[in-house]
């Protein structure tokens, strides 16, 4: 047992050398004055959200001139730790990363912090109480995405007298599964005829969303409305509606959030009510804040992305231009 | 499955019945706890929503929660089928999740690029060429540790890591939506009223279990797994063996993969099959195989596979706190597992025996004994 647990560890070894190798480029060390490289670690690409937030950071810093140093994480913690720690011991110039979960990181950023690397997070926050530990955070406001469903929640159901909403949580300890619930539930407070009959984790998918929202027909018959944390999951919800010979949209309402192509068409067909944009196009503002980093300016701690929501109108208008 | 007992028992003596049936026995013991997991989570379901269990027509289709767990835990039929053979050769495979994301990429890629997704030969074109893509993948496999004489763990772990970097390439790292009607039946059609998932899964359980059980190939993979060197001095050909069953595995990964892309209409090369390969392990453990090879049963697999699902099911009906969801499938992974270790089953026969002369076990084991 022992020996098959070594040569497994040795297999994984290896296999994560050939990954680094391939993902390393060219072979410059790094941290030189006039040169500026940037290492940057992604969640991994599990919506179509994310794999545009991917696209737009690479295509700005490639039209910056600034050499990006990429990873996946695949959704897990623990590699992003592990691209972490590489980046410092290449010396690149500045770390950027969105972290999977938001705890458990004040380690690995005071290893940056020591080697004197500016850690920018993008998109998601750590709950870390230090904030020295990370120069800026880029990215949405997701309590106010929440707030924004919950509010136009309240204006569609002003008439109604009981409402009974089912929640598709994003993947569980993630920043923006806590705070689109935290969000929503502040807006909708106030009104007690609002009711979460139940709440769970779809991860982000189309597969988890679909096979929560067919459990949550079946062992709850009254459902109004759908708020999803992400479009992926509402479009998963969609097909378990309709496969329970209802209409999505009419007979039971969805909101989601993210704003991506597939989300979008969705709404434009009437299957989902409203979206509340999340927008994935940081690079241009990742960009600027690296290069003042890296002049020695300061950067704000906090910065949010400028967004919007859509209703079905809206959603028609805006479809013909949408890139992700 | 306890069919490998029969031909002994065709030419035994009154002993040799005796102790057939009481393999038979203990065959059925082991997948005692599975079972009552399995029914224990019906009830507790039952027991939160009283309809649990009730099946309405649905536009011409069957409806209700029970169907849903055929049709979500097909996949998992499929997979831990395939994990089964290749566990009893005292092997495992890891790589199936990544065969399971690589098929669904490929068949919808395929299907997107054409000029008429709707078209049935499109359609199945893409299913063949996936399966023709699943078959080379597993004989990569095989190639590896049949031929390499590769350790099975390590061998399939390269398969693993890079193959969702494969399914990400052929994606372009986006997740490819795709609607196509006839691909769309693969994993969420219907069937004579049934999902064609679970026909599609029962029809190659029943085609392996007819292959391995009415013919000697099943004793042949149990004789690899218990001792590969003697069966192969036996005249056993322990290396096509082997090959065949990753391939195998493959091939049942890649029809997983289908079920899950085409239930989905989109191809998520991140998320399809993530862990699947776990969940295989597990089933094909829960049914009483044991991961050190030889011996095996199918129906063991296919119990474990519904307790899974079934489980996955129920902390969505039940409601469980998604924070807690994880302890709570441990929990009852643990319950079973400790249930069916050999010294709690041999706990619960002593205190079977001690119950009293009319229990019929003692006097057979005597007979053994002799």
């Amino acid at each position: 047992m022992k020996k098959i647990l070594g040569l497994a560890l040795t297999g994984a070894l290896l296999v994560s050398m050939v990954g680094c190798a391939a993902g390393g480029g060219d072979e410059s060390g790094g941290g030189g004055d006039d040169e500026l490289i940037v290492g940057f670690s992604q969640v991994g690409a599990e919506s179509g959200w994310r794999t545009a937030n991917t696209k737009d950071i690479q295509g700005a810093f490639e039209e910056a001139g600034i050499e990006l140093k990429f990873s996946d994480a695949q959704g897990k913690q623990e590699n992003q730790i592990k691209a972490i720690r590489s980046y410092i011991q290449q010396q690149v110039d500045v770390i950027a990363f969105s972290p999977v979960v938001e705890s458990g990181w004040d380690t690995v950023l005071n290893e940056a912090k020591d080697a004197g690397i500016p850690v920018v997070l993008t998109d998601r926050a750590v709950d870390s109480e230090d904030d020295t530990l990370y120069e800026s955070f880029l990215g949405s406001d997701f309590i106010i995405e929440g707030e924004r469903a919950g509010a136009w929640v309240l204006e569609e159901f002003a008439d109604a007298d009981v409402v009974n909403v089912v929640e598709l949580q994003g993947t569980t300890g993630a920043a923006p599964a806590n705070d689109r619930a935290q969000g929503f539930r502040d807006a909708i407070a106030g009104e007690d005829k609002f009711e979460i009959i139940a709440s769970q984790t779809g991860d982000f998918t189309r597969a988890g969303g679909k096979q929560v929202m067919e459990a949550f027909l079946k062992s709850n018959p009254d459902i109004d409305l759908v708020y999803a944390h992400n479009d992926d999951m509402g479009l998963g919800a969609i097909e378990a509606i309709e496969a329970a010979g209802l209409v999505p949209g009419t007979d039971i309402k969805i909101v989601t959030v993210d704003a991506v192509k597939d989300g979008m068409q969705a709404l434009a067909d009437g299957k989902i009510n409203f979206i509340v944009e999340c927008s994935p196009l940081l690079g241009a503002q990742l960009v600027d804040i690296v290069t003042t980093l890296h002049d020695g300016g300061s950067v704000e701690k906090r910065i949010v992305t400028e967004e919007t929501t859509f209703t079905q109108e809206q959603a028609i208008e805006a479809l013909p231009d949408r890139q992700y | 499955m306890n069919t490998p007992q029969d031909p002994k028992n065709a030419l035994a003596s009154p002993l040799a019945s005796r102790t057939g049936s009481l393999v038979h026995a203990a065959v059925r013991s082991r997948l005692v706890w599975p079972a009552v997991a399995l029914i224990a989570l019906l009830v507790t379901n039952v027991v939160k929503s009283p309809n649990f269990l009730s099946i309405r027509i649905q536009d011409g289709h069957l409806f209700g929660s029970l169907i849903d767990i055929l049709r979500n835990g097909a996949p998992i039929v499929l997979v831990a089928l395939g994990m089964t053979l290749v566990i009893a050769t005292r092997g495992i495979d890891l790589s199936v999740g990544a065969v399971v994301a690589i098929s669904g990429a490929f068949a919808l890629s395929i299907i997107g690029g054409s000029d008429n997704p709707n078209s049935m030969g499109v359609v199945l074109g893409a299913v063949a060429a996936s399966l023709v893509f699943a078959l080379v993948l597993g004989a990569w496999n095989g190639l590896l540790i049949a031929v390499f004489g590769i350790q099975p763990i390590i061998a399939t772990l390269i398969l693993m890591t890079a193959g969702r970097g494969i399914a990400m390439l052929i994606t372009e790292g986006q997740i490819l939506t795709v609607s196509s009607a006839p691909y769309k039946v693969i994993g969420g059609g219907y069937w004579f009223a049934l999902p064609a998932s679970i026909i599609i899964a029962a029809a190659l359980f029943a085609l392996v279990a007819i292959l391995t059980r009415k013919t000697a190939l099943g004793m042949l993979i149990e004789s690899v797994g218990i001792n590969p060197e003697a069966s192969r001095l036996a005249g056993v050909s322990s290396r096509v063996i082997i090959f065949m069953v990753y391939t195998f595995s493959a091939v049942c990964a890649a029809i997983a993969g289908l079920m899950i892309s085409s239930n989905i209409t989109a191809a998520d090369a991140n998320s399809a099959g993530l862990w699947i390969e776990m969940d295989a392990i597990l089933a094909v453990v829960l049914g009483g195989t044991s991961l050190a090879g030889g011996r095996y049963s199918l129906t063991g697999t296919l119990i474990g596979a519904f307790v899974i699902q079934t489980l996955t099911t129920t902390v969505y009906s039940i409601g469980i706190a998604p924070e807690i969801t994880l302890v709570f499938k441990a929990l009852v992974v643990i319950a079973v597992v400790l249930l069916q270790a050999p010294r709690t089953r041999a706990g619960f026969a002593r205190l079977r025996s001690r119950k009293g002369p009319s229990v019929p076990s003692a006097p057979r084991e005597k007979a053994i004994v002799r």
